[in-house]
């Protein structure tokens, strides 16, 4: 039942409202965690460990704590021996517990050793100075592809850990699913590609640093302003450690990308303010976000891919290695991902494996970040695909829509995997593939384009077309779920209480827009609160693509509950029947053409008739996860005589159903391709022999910046998702997926180089076109 | 040390540090939209008008700015909110936020010195001022919307 809606049954959803923070945030307003003041609050620094194996011998911290305006300094005997992992994932979580507050052993360059919290920075900077720590060295890890090796030292020997699959082998998880026989079916295949395909530890980079401040209120309720995308699993992490329940405020968010959907300073405040009862404010300082809070998981896959020459792909083979660094936070469930959110796509093969272990390292943690483990499987299956088409001599837009997925079809592997455990069975009842594919390629020029000379002697420079295809999932079915709160007001407004978590991407509004039509109301009538765990309802968090599609779809369900109650209450005012009634224009409207305005109802129920509140709570889980589909088209331009490439063109070509707000799915969509090719391109992280990384602020860690890229286009295919809130799936995440493969294509197309290592470093293609002679 | 400086048309006595740079006091006199993402002069956050002309607050010297008159994000919403201000709004041109105060004081210097920039020129002037979450392409149309509404105003 695929339905296309058009723009003119909607009269909120599917219009580009302004955001509802934005004035705030584009006149500069204190509306981040660092602009909060608190009176008397505690400066916090991290002392963090100069090495990236070793155990603390000894520390002595009595002439910092003697320091002048230093209030406290903590050290691992001083805070809760408490593990837990640092994921912000449903509970129970399917990370190991593998991480203390503070900890006798550190296990990476940035590991924090002590806290402390004095009256000023300086003073805190000063103590950090005279803070005098022994280590016994440990041989550290820093190439993860060698955590395995026999004699490696164990990372974690603690015997507090659990939930790690083999930690005595430094594998913190390790998955496999098969289905057929991969090797049976690829000696049935006419044509083979096998590689081996890199993707980096990716920083987030997001402008605002991590940051968090705590206080107990006037009333002694532990209170933490943080900058997180997940407020109730912070709630729920820190009421572990400490013991103590309290109450987390999300302000305004300056950017997260998964890298704040880890619990990272929250503790370090808390642990001041619980043992000073002062307010404490840590904000890191660009570097600690940089090298001591998380990356994306780097990954290493060996792919194998196999095809009939009628041109059917039948075999998809990947054997992984990912690396988690010195903690496991989000280890077995981003690596299942870059299979679960991949492979689906292509559902009509005879044989498919997928295959690896998580491993810990002596470097920074890895955690979440947009995409989750999808640009990384997806950089290597679709650049084989890819070569494989070339090697059959087929389009690859031809070949990869061939075999991928359509609407009425499902993919074992929806119910094989799912994040941490198995998944569930669905069927597709949403997919434009063949749309973003063949219209994608006549607004690209795709055909025409191929048919240029691709390398110009004269110039020195080569062009290239590459092409990717992309799925990935509106939330996490059958475990995260996601709450709204909506009241009546009586001025006609309507209070919109969400736990759902803004961290820029625009959902406050997405979640007014989707309320306010149900309501047959304006945004600017629904007041949006978000993420206050003592305030809202609980709600997940933002991650797993699932803001618009569950939050959305709990805040469309409360929005018909008060829908209900604004027509029952109408009825005994009016005194006609429920069935008369509907909701029209701010008002209750009944058949003969009474109207009652939704201010007087309030107003009346308040005051003067059958007085009450109207207000309505309701949840919302998913059964499944409709994947949104992705064709991206890049144009590439390389410098033959320094193998600098540049991206001249980047059409992103998207089902995510019906667009909620289509200047902020746009955005996303812009955001995430821009983000994808820094990791496919600039992005790279430099270690020095001990493991300290080196690029650790923007002049040595390059993200694109204005220029760099020279244009990013989005399109929207026409799709409407069924179980959706007003047929919508998830866009933020999806744009991350395409750019790594595509522009790997493009150099391929270009000059015939298989790239299999992002970043596509200019040296090393440079390297690669003086091998083929195409310098001179 | 003691320094007298304008910021917002207000005039500011302070003492501050010796080598207290610009961002510090600015955020502690209460201008929270001053904003630190990098201190390293690297991704333009922290941007304010010097004598009218954008500079990285966090590698300016307080000391410098001596007599001198500071201009914050603030000054240009004092009377509603600027063309560049409504059309980043329109354009989704603010996504987290973080990085648009400096934007705006930055965006404001250029369509004061060329009120009808070409997207190249936009690019380089606005290079030192790095966005992670557009991707750039919505600040770029909203610079080009609001320099059309400033010409036409």
């Amino acid at each position: 039942m695929s339905k296309i809606f058009t723009e003119a049954q909607f009269s909120v959803v599917n219009r580009s409202i302004q955001k509802v923070d934005g004035k705030a945030l584009v006149e500069g307003k204190p509306v981040f965690t660092d602009d909060f003041e608190i009176p008397g609050a505690l400066i916090v620094k991290i002392l963090r460990s100069p090495h990236a194996h070793a155990l603390i011998k000894s520390i002595d911290t009595s002439e910092a704590s003697k320091l002048k305006g230093v209030a406290c300094v903590l050290t691992y005997k001083d805070v809760p021996h408490t593990i837990y992992t640092r994921a912000g994932q449903g509970y129970p979580e399917p990370s190991p517990y593998d991480a203390f507050v503070l900890d006798r052993k550190v296990r990476y360059v940035g590991d924090a050793v002590a806290i402390i919290a004095a009256e000023s920075e300086q003073i805190a900077e000063e103590a950090m100075k005279i803070i005098k720590v022994e280590y016994e060295v440990l041989p550290a890890i820093i190439d993860y592809e060698h955590a395995m090796d026999e004699n490696a030292p164990v990372i974690h020997d603690e015997p507090e850990i659990s939930g790690a699959y083999d930690s005595k082998h430094n594998i913190a998880s390790h998955y496999e699913m098969k289905l057929g026989d991969v090797d049976m079916e690829l000696a049935k295949c006419d044509y083979v590609v096998e590689g081996t395909y890199y993707t980096p530890n990716q920083s987030h980079a997001m402008m605002e640093p991590h940051g968090a401040l705590s206080y107990f209120d006037p009333n002694g309720r532990l209170t933490v302003i943080t900058s997180t995308q997940v407020p109730f699993h912070a709630r729920r992490i820190l009421k572990r450690i400490f013991g103590v329940n309290c109450r987390v405020i999300k302000p305004r968010i300056g950017g997260g990308f998964g890298g704040k959907q880890a619990i990272l300073v929250e503790p370090y405040v808390v642990a001041v303010t619980l043992k000073t009862r002062k307010p404490a404010k840590c904000i890191y300082t660009r570097e600690e976000t940089m090298t001591a809070s998380n990356t994306r998981h780097a990954m290493r896959f060996n792919v194998r891919v196999g095809a009939t020459k009628d041109g059917k792909l039948q075999v998809m083979d990947l054997r992984g290695l990912s690396n988690t660094g010195a903690y496991g936070e989000h280890s077995l469930t981003v690596f299942m991902v870059a299979g679960s959110k991949t492979l689906p796509l292509y559902n009509k093969i005879k044989a498919v494996r997928f295959v690896g272990d998580i491993v810990y390292s002596n470097t920074e943690p890895a955690g979440a970040f947009r995409g989750y483990g999808a640009p990384q499987g997806l950089f290597g299956l679709d650049s084989a695909l890819d070569e494989l088409a070339h090697k059959m001599g087929i389009d690859p837009i031809e070949f990869k829509l061939k075999n991928s997925i359509r609407e009425g079809e499902t993919s074992p592997i929806f119910r094989i995997m799912g994040e941490g455990r198995e998944g569930v069975e669905q069927i597709i009842k949403s997919c434009k593939i063949e749309e973003c594919a063949i219209e994608g390629a006549k607004q690209f020029r795709w055909y025409e384009k191929r048919k240029l000379p691709r390398i110009d002697k004269k110039k020195k420079i080569a062009h290239g077309y590459g092409v990717a295809f992309a799925m990935q999932g509106s939330s996490i079915p059958a475990i995260d779920m996601g709450g709204a709160t909506i009241k009546m007001n009586d001025d006609g407004t309507f209070n919109l209480l969400i736990g759902a978590t803004d961290l820029g991407t625009g959902s406050d509004t997405i979640l007014a827009q989707i309320a306010a039509e149900v309501l047959h109301t304006t945004v600017s009538k629904i007041i949006v609160y978000s993420s206050d765990t003592d305030m809202t309802p609980f709600d997940k968090g933002a991650y797993a693509s699932s803001t618009t599609y569950v939050s959305g779809n709990a805040v469309k369900h409360a929005a018909e509950k008060m829908t209900f109650e604004i027509i029952k209450a109408a009825a005994e005012i009016l005194k006609k029947p429920v069935d008369t009634l509907k909701l029209d224009d701010d008002s209750v409207i009944s058949d003969d053409g009474e109207r009652i305005n939704f201010s007087d109802i309030q107003t009346q129920l308040f005051y003067t008739f059958n007085q009450r509140q109207l207000e309505v709570t309701e949840s919302f889980v998913s059964e499944v996860s409709p994947p949104p589909y992705l064709v991206s088209f890049a144009e590439v331009e390389i410098d033959l005589e320094t193998g600098k490439v540049k991206v001249i063109d980047f059409l992103n070509y998207i089902d995510c159903g019906v667009t909620i707000n289509p200047v902020l799915a746009r955005g996303q969509v812009e955001g995430a391709s821009a983000q994808a090719i820094g990791m496919a391109l600039f992005e790279d992280h430099i270690f020095d022999k001990n493991g300290r990384i080196v690029t650790n602020d923007f002049f040595t860690y390059k993200i694109p910046a204005r220029g760099d890229i020279m244009k990013i286009e989005v399109k929207f295919a026409e799709s409407y998702e069924p179980t959706g809130p007003f047929g919508a799936k998830s866009v933020s995440e999806i744009g991350m997926d395409t750019p790594g493969p595509a522009i790997a294509n493009a150099i391929f197309d270009a000059i015939g180089v298989r790239m299999k290592r992002l970043p596509i470093k200019s040296e090393d293609l440079f390297f690669e076109i003086r091998k083929k002679g195409l310098d001179g | 040390m003691k320094v007298e400086f304008k910021v917002d048309e207000k005039i500011h006595s302070v003492e501050i540090e010796p080598g207290e740079m610009l961002i510090e006091t600015l955020r502690r006199l209460g201008y929270k939209g001053v904003k630190h993402a990098c201190s390293t002069a690297s991704c333009g956050s922290c941007s304010v008008q010097l004598d009218g002309k954008a500079v990285l607050s966090c590698t300016t010297f307080t000391a410098a700015v001596d007599g001198h008159d500071i201009k914050t994000v603030e000054a240009f919403s004092a009377n509603g909110l600027s063309p560049i201000q409504e059309a980043l709004l329109e354009e989704g041109g603010s996504q987290c936020g973080f990085c648009i105060p400096g934007f705006v004081v930055t965006a404001e210097n250029l369509l004061e010195e060329n009120p009808d920039p070409t997207e190249k020129e936009i690019l380089d002037y606005l290079k030192g001022n790095l966005c992670r979450c557009t991707g750039y392409e919505s600040q770029t149309r909203a610079v080009l919307k609001a320099a059309k509404e400033r010409r036409t105003k």
